[in-house]
Order: structure tokens, then sequence, then C-alpha cells
């Protein structure tokens, strides 16, 4: 007997899985060639989020050391790259510590928590042409429901671990994250808007001219807003290592904080690829038939990449100023965003209701120039709010010695 | 512009005027005042324009054995001068002198210092204790009696 | 409504990332604001001022380096100093120069690493702290050059230096020199005009001079709270009279300015490098002192320097014996802590590090 996927099933449109099942189906029946699939799928899933955050690992160091005039780590294997290995063996084999007076259940169980948002999330991104496990028509509302557990994570972290410093992280994590999902969610806005769908799969068909061409101001906008929610630098105050140790994770060890790093870097990984899918044009390029996944690979490469030049070059904000960033700039940018989009879909659109490659172009060139006035003006607004009192220059004059002063 | 450092026959002059008799002794470089003032006459020559002596530069301690001498090093940073004061504590036991705390607030750590390694007391030090070394040590490490 | 919100004490340090070394301070926070600060100190105390007084002159040299090990050649200067001044003696010029010049690559070296660790606790991931350190290696080596160490350098001594320079240290200084502005204009391209690090430290924990002066600081902090007050230049030791330099001062007295203050001071230094490549000119490096130094017994001596981190000072009494009877160090980490609080009540604890990063201890020196 042979099992056949409906056409309608959101599971349709995955060639590996609809293969793996037809194949299964063949000789078990349906219901467990339905299982056998989605667990096949789901292997490779967690594996390539898992490896992926190891190459990352890898990767940031070596390219914060190239940055910093060092060489990285560079013993393990060609180019180092068997360094996760090792860092992860040797992780595995330390004691398995918990703080005394922490509380043990919810202590054990937020690694799990950290490292399950990431997998599910990657359920809905194409890696290339119909890969995406579940071409799911609220893709994107999936993803920001899905990543915000993250933040319940971090705070039963900073929480359980009995420790004041993780408290601090886990207080500093909560409001970062709940401040700037609030600007991320409304620039997706945006794009939802001019693909006309929310899934990742039209999304990504709907790019004739990538987005971030598009729409600049939600490109900044999400880029800035993902880097707060993954405590990324310069938004890192979460874990700001000179201040508060690490952060929520500061009392965690082992296998338990091999796995914080992974859901750390994986996530990375995870956001870079969703940025890719979103605003660069996923797995579209030239032969993207056959070379879809390099296109894709290549894209999320570039925004990793983004992130860990960030982490290099800026300092860390103070967490009152990360505040005013979200509300003050990122809020009002996102808007300003979403109502152009708005006017612009609204008055570009044809009868049929799609916006062809000419107009896509023109709202590219709007856009382009709304993004730079905007950016110059919120910029200007919120300099002046957060630069604070500054006193009036005053010295005590030594006479006869020559001096500068500060400009 | 250099330094005009103040001999030791200046201070004292300046000090006797002020509070006369409590400037016992002095050679080049300082002069010795009473223990029991030394307060008094940091505060002198703190606000006097005369020495304004805003900076301390340092307190410090020395073992004679016999006796303890405190030494203050000044310097004005208006007047581009410095003196050296110095205060004899005899005996070795319970010994005690007067903090300049309230005056120069520089004072705070070195004065603890010099209780924690010389075992000198400072009253009107708000915060007398051990700095270095930990509290319920014996003894104080810097005496030449402690080996 | 107000919400009743508890006080919460928290041990930062001995072993924190970036208390620079084994400081520790008990803060007490109301949500992420300072209320209360208690400093901690001893952790490093290793009691060099009774060591000092066990050795002989010429041994006390080695027990400096290990002071500020960030800055050891100024330290061994300073020290040297004092004990010049306890014989009545001179060194010669070429030492002079000598000193000068290795404590001004010293300075750099310095304040190289408090500019990057000062960034670096601002949350700069070590891109800052590593471009100091590149030039810092530099620096080492010319050291290594000059008298076999590192950091732990005894180059000076009473009555002079250790050891002229080899030849090729000169050629190997200019081409130092002419890297390093390179890549010091890297450094300050990067820093100097940081939006996010202005806003982290424009305005952040002022000192006023007043306070400043009251409470004894001194160095780069004093500077920057906007008193022209440089030993250097007030009472000029070795051969900082024959030298021109400028001395930077802040005006708005916050972290940005000690920062500022620092980075201007490397320029100062590289002048003065300059100048004391020119004019120095062969001929002795040490006198020639005998290697027991016995000064007149109730001698006594205050040499004090412009370290990098403030004044360093030793006050050394003679009883005629081989070693100091006492040897007290003025140690410029230890008094510029005395602002501490002053330094952090009230702004938060983000401010806190970088506020106790913009006065750069040394605990080396601070504990002693």
């Amino acid at each position: 007997m042979s099992c056949q996927l409906a056409s309608d099933s959101i599971l349709y449109a995955n060639g590996i899985y609809r293969l793996v099942y037809e194949i299964v189906g063949v000789v078990l029946p349906c219901w467990v060639a339905y299982a056998i699939a989605g667990l096949v799928f789901a292997f490779i899933l967690v594996n390539a989020v898992l490896l992926g955050a190891a190459v990352i690992t890898w990767g940031e160091r070596r390219v914060l050391g190239r940055f910093q005039n060092r060489v990285g780590p560079n013993r393990w294997g060609p180019f180092g790259l068997f360094q996760p290995v090792a860092d992860l063996v040797k992780l595995l084999t330390k004691e398995d510590l918990r703080p005394e007076g922490s509380d043990r259940v919810v202590f054990s169980l937020v690694p799990v928590l950290m490292v399950a948002p990431l997998i599910l999330m990657t359920a809905v991104v194409p890696f290339a042409k119909n890969t995406a496990l579940a071409s799911l028509n609220v893709g994107v509302l999936f993803i920001l429901a899905v990543s915000s557990i993250t933040s319940v994570a971090i705070f039963m972290a900073g929480w359980s671990s009995n420790n004041r410093y993780a408290m601090f992280g886990a207080a500093r994590a909560v409001a970062v994250l709940i401040s700037y999902e609030i600007p991320v969610v409304l620039s997706l806005l945006g794009v939802v808007m001019v693909a006309a769908s929310m899934s990742l799969g039209t999304i990504v068909a709907a790019q004739a001219l990538p987005f971030f061409l598009v729409q600049p101001l939600a490109f900044f906008v999400f880029m800035a807003g993902m880097s707060a929610e993954l405590n990324r630098s310069p938004f890192d105050v979460a874990e700001a290592e000179s201040e508060i140790i690490a952060g929520y994770h500061t009392e965690y060890s082992g296998v338990r904080f091999a796995l914080i790093q992974a859901a750390e870097f994986g996530g990375v990984g995870v956001v870079a690829a969703i940025a890719a899918t979103l605003f660069l044009g996923g797995w579209s390029g030239p032969w993207s038939e056959y070379l879809g996944w390099l296109w894709f690979l290549i894209k999320t490469g570039i925004i990793v990449f983004l992130f860990i030049w960030f982490r290099a070059t800026y300092p860390r904000l103070r967490i009152d100023q990360i505040m005013a960033f979200s509300w003050k700039f990122l809020l009002p940018l996102a808007m300003v965003n979403l109502v152009v989009v708005t006017l612009e879909v609204f008055l570009l659109r044809g009868d049929e209701g799609v916006l062809t490659h000419t107009d896509l172009a023109i709202m590219a060139a709007i856009n382009l120039a709304v993004t730079a006035i905007s950016i110059a003006v919120f910029g200007n607004l919120i300099k002046d709010r957060v630069t604070f009192r500054t006193r009036q220059p005053q010295q005590v004059v030594v006479p006869g010695v020559s001096t500068i002063e500060v400009s | 512009m250099p330094m005009r450092p103040l001999s030791g026959e200046e201070l004292a002059k300046a000090v006797n005027q002020e509070y006369p008799g409590v400037a016992v002794d002095y050679d080049e470089v300082s002069a010795w005042i009473r223990p029991n003032r030394i307060h008094a006459v940091a505060a002198f020559l703190k606000d006097s324009p005369a020495h304004d002596f805003q900076f301390l530069n340092s307190v410090s301690a020395v073992d004679y054995v016999e006796y303890f001498d405190l030494v203050y090093h000044l310097t004005s940073l208006r007047q581009q001068s410095s003196a050296v004061f110095k205060a004899r504590i005899y005996g070795r036991e319970d010994l005690r002198a007067p903090s300049v705390y309230s005056v120069w607030r520089g004072a705070d750590f070195q004065e603890r210092e010099i209780w924690d390694l010389m075992g000198i007391h400072f009253e009107g030090h708000p915060n007398m204790k051990r700095i270095m070394l930990w509290e319920g040590f014996e003894g104080h490490p810097l005496r030449k009696d402690f080996l | 409504m107000t919400i009743r919100t508890e006080p919460m004490t928290v041990n930062v340090g001995p072993q924190h990332p970036s208390t620079h070394g084994v400081f520790r301070v008990r803060i007490t926070f109301d949500g992420e604001d300072i209320v209360e600060v208690e400093p901690v100190f001893g952790y490093l105390h290793r009691g060099t001022e009774k060591l000092a007084e066990e050795r002989n002159y010429v041994q006390v040299v080695t027990l400096t380096d290990r002071l500020d090990y960030t800055s050891s050649m100024i330290n061994n200067q300073a020290y040297c100093l004092a004990v010049e001044k306890l014989l009545g003696v001179e060194p010669p010029p070429r030492a002079r120069y000598l000193r000068t010049l290795t404590a001004e690559l010293q300075r750099i070296a310095s304040h190289l690493i408090a500019v990057g660790f000062f960034v670096q606790e601002l949350g700069a991931f070590g891109t800052p702290l590593m471009y100091g350190f590149r030039s810092r290696e530099r620096i080492l080596e010319l050291f290594e050059m000059l008298c076999g160490a590192r950091i732990t350098v005894s180059y000076m001594r009473p009555g002079g230096v250790f050891a002229d320079a080899p030849r090729d240290f000169w050629p190997a200084l200019n081409r130092f020199l002419e890297d390093f502005e390179d890549e010091f204009a890297e450094m300050e391209q990067l820093l100097l005009e940081n939006e996010i690090l202005m806003i982290r430290t424009r305005g952040v924990s002022p000192i006023p001079p007043e306070v400043a002066i009251n409470n004894s600081v001194s160095g780069p902090v004093l500077r920057a709270s906007g008193v022209n007050w440089d030993w250097r230049k007030q009472e000029p030791y070795d051969a900082y009279d024959q030298v021109e330099f400028d001395v930077p001062i802040g005006s708005n007295w916050d972290n940005y300015d000690r920062f500022w203050v620092r980075i201007q001071e490397v320029r100062q230094s590289i002048r003065i490098i300059k100048q004391c490549i020119a004019q120095i000119e062969p001929g002795p490096v040490r006198l020639d002192l005998p290697l027991v130094l016995r000064p007149e017994a109730g001698r006594e001596a205050y040499g004090r320097v412009e370290a990098s981190k403030g004044e360093l000072g030793f006050y050394l009494v003679s009883d005629g014996g081989i070693s100091p009877y006492r040897c007290k160090i003025r140690s410029p980490s230890l008094i510029n802590l005395t602002v501490i609080e002053r330094l952090l009540v009230g702004w938060k604890l983000a401010d806190m590090i970088v506020s106790l990063g913009s006065i750069d201890i040394n605990m080396g020196e601070v504990d002693r």
C-alpha cells in the first residue's frame, strides 16, 4: 500500500518529508510513516541547529580573533574547527553543580526551555526550495510566539539560581525582551504587508527585490531588536560580563551551561536564518532550484558576521539607555515604516493585489529616503535625552603651566 | 614654577603664632607639634589663606621603639608650597591620636592603615577598622617588635 | 502607588571579572541604583613595607616592581629618587634621560591598559583592549632589550640605571614610535568619538575639583577633575625639566574626561620620548656608589613621581644601617579610592564598573 499526503497539508510542500513518508509508507502503516518521517526531519533540524551553534561558536571566536589582532582557536583540527567538540567534551565531563538553595526543578528545566524554542522556530524556515518542515500560513506569527518563550526561561534561570547577579541579569533580560518585542513585531508587519502573506515560503517568493532594500528601516529595526533579544552587543546587558559576571546563567556549569551556550549561539544562527529569509530573499538566487541551500547559507552567514561585527566593535549601553533606545527610537521608526509601507502598498498595488517588480523598486527608493530622514530626525531627538547633565567647564588654574583642555 | 618647601622653622613659627606652644621642635624640613593638637593644627594649615594646604600627600607613621612619629606631608596647590609636620607619640600600648579625617578626607584609608599596621588609634575617624588585615588579627605587623 | 522595595547587598569581588584583581566592594543596591558602598581591601597584601625593612637599599628596587605591576619602571624611578634624595646624590645626565624615557614608555603601556580595560568594562568585547595590548607588547619587548625582563624590570638603581641601552635598542625604539603613532591613531579613531562610549561616560560620576583635592586624589583622575597639577611640571625630576609637554585637563570631571586625559597623556608621552631621544648624549649611566648603601643616620626623604596612576611617593627613613628603617609607600591607587563613595553612590550598577575602571586602580599597589 502507499500513503499520499493531502495537498493542503502544511507538510505537503516539504520534499524530503514527503519522500521519506512515501517510501516508509510502502511497507508500514501510514500513521507510522507519518511519525517516522516527522522524526527524521526533526532529527535533521535539531542537528542543524546544534551543529550550527557549534560552527558559530567557532566562527565567532575566529572572527573576533581577527578583529582583535589575535589568532583565535586554531589547534584542534583544520583551522581549529574541532574546538567546539573539545569544548563540549570538557563541559560534558564536568561535575553537575547546582547551587544550594536553588529551585531544583526550575533550575534544571531552564536549559531545555532555552533550546527548545530555537528548534521549533526552524520548523517554518525554508532552507531551500520546499524544505520547510511545515509551510505554516502563519509562519511569522509562529516565530514571534515561540521566540517569546525564551524570556520566560531566562527569568526562570535568574529566579531559580538563588544568585543576585543572576537575578539582576534576569530582571534586565525580561525588561529588554519585552521592550524590544514590540518594535520587532511592528517591523515585521511591514514585511508581511508587502508580501501579503505570513508564510515564510511566500515571503521568500515575494522578494523579487530583497526586502532589506524595499524596507531598509524595517531591516534596521529588526536587526537592532534581534540584537537585543539575543543579548548581543551593544544590548547585552542581561549577561553583561563586566558587570554581572554572566547574568542569568552565572550559576550554570557543565552540561547545562553547554546547552545554554548552544541556545545562545544557536539563537544567533536561527535569527540570522530568519532575517535572511525575511529580508535577504532566503534561498532565492541564481539556480536556486539546486543551489538554494547555498544562497541561504551565505546570506545567513552574512547576518551572523554582522552580529559578530557589532560585538567586536560596540561598547554596551546602559539599561535605561537601552529602554530609551527601544521606546523612543526604534518604536517610532517601526511606526513610521508601518505607515509609509501601508500607504505605498495601498497606492501602488494593482487591481489583482500584486506588487510588481517596478512597484518594489519605487518603494525601495522612497523608503531609502524615509529611512535616512527618520533615522536622522529621531536620532537627533533621542540624542538630547540620553546625553544628560553636563556641567559648565570650571577649573583650578595653576599658573605657569601650559595646558590643553577638553574640547 | 618650582615648588617651595616650607622649612621646619617657618612652619613652627606659623603654628606657634596661632596656637602658642603647640609646635615643640623643628628641623630643616619639618616641625613637631603636640599630638593632641594635630586636628587643630591641620585645620589651621588647611584653612588659613596664608598656608592653604588643601592637599594631604600622605600620612605615615614611623616606629622608633620608644616613640612613634606621625608624619604629615602637605601641599598647597595654589601657593605651590609644601610642608611636613610631625607629631611624636610616646609609649607602645593604647596609642591614640586625633584624626584629620574631617579636615582631609584623603587621610581616611591611610589612618586606617596606620591603625592596622602600626597600632595607633585615630579618634574621630568614623570607620576605624583594620584595612589590610582581617578583623581579629593579633598585633600590628609594621611595628619593630613584630616578627 | 509606590511599590515597596528592599535594598539588596551584593559582594562585588574579590572574584569578579572587572574589579582589577582582587578588589572587593560591598554594595547595597536599590534596584540597580547604588545606595551604599564599602570597599574591602587586603586580598593582595604582601607587607612590602615590612619586607623593605629587611633588605638593603638596592634590593628594595625589586620589591617596587611588584607594587603596580603595570608600571614597574615608574615605581623603580620613585624609589630610586627617594634613595638619591636620602644620599644627597644626583644620577648622571644620560641615566636621567634613560629613566625619563623608560618611565614614559611605561606610562604609555600603563595608560593603554587603563584605557583598554575601561572600554572593556563598558562592554566592548576585547577589541580596544587588544589594540592596547598590541602596542604594549612592543613596549615590553623594548624593556626586555634593556634589562631582560618585561614586567618586573628592576631597571633603575639608586644612582642611575642598571645598564646602558644596547645598541639595537635605539632603532627598535624608533621603529616602535613610528608604528605606534598609527596604531594609537587607530585606537583613538575607534574610541574618542564613539557615540555609545560618549553617552555611557559623559556626565557620569563627576568629581568636582574641591572634592578631588580634599580626598587627596592625584594623577589623571585629579587632572580630569579640572585641577592642573602634574608633579612632572611642579617638581621636575630626572630630565623632565629639559623636555616640553602639555598637561591635559578635563572640564567636565566625569568618566569621559578621565578616559580622555589618559588618551591625551599618551600623546604627550610620545612627545617626551622623542625629545629624550633627540637630547640624550653618551656618558656614564650609573654613579659609582657602593653596592651596599649606608645613608646617614636620622636622614629622611620623600621621593615622589607622577606615576601613571597618580602621585607615587616613597618616604624613607634611615638609621645608618644597610636597609631603610622605614619605607612608607604612598600609593596613588589606594588613595584615589578614597573618592569611591562619592564616585559610586547614586549611580547605577553598570556605571559603577566603569567608574571603577576610570580611576584605574591596581591591586598590587592598593594592598601592597
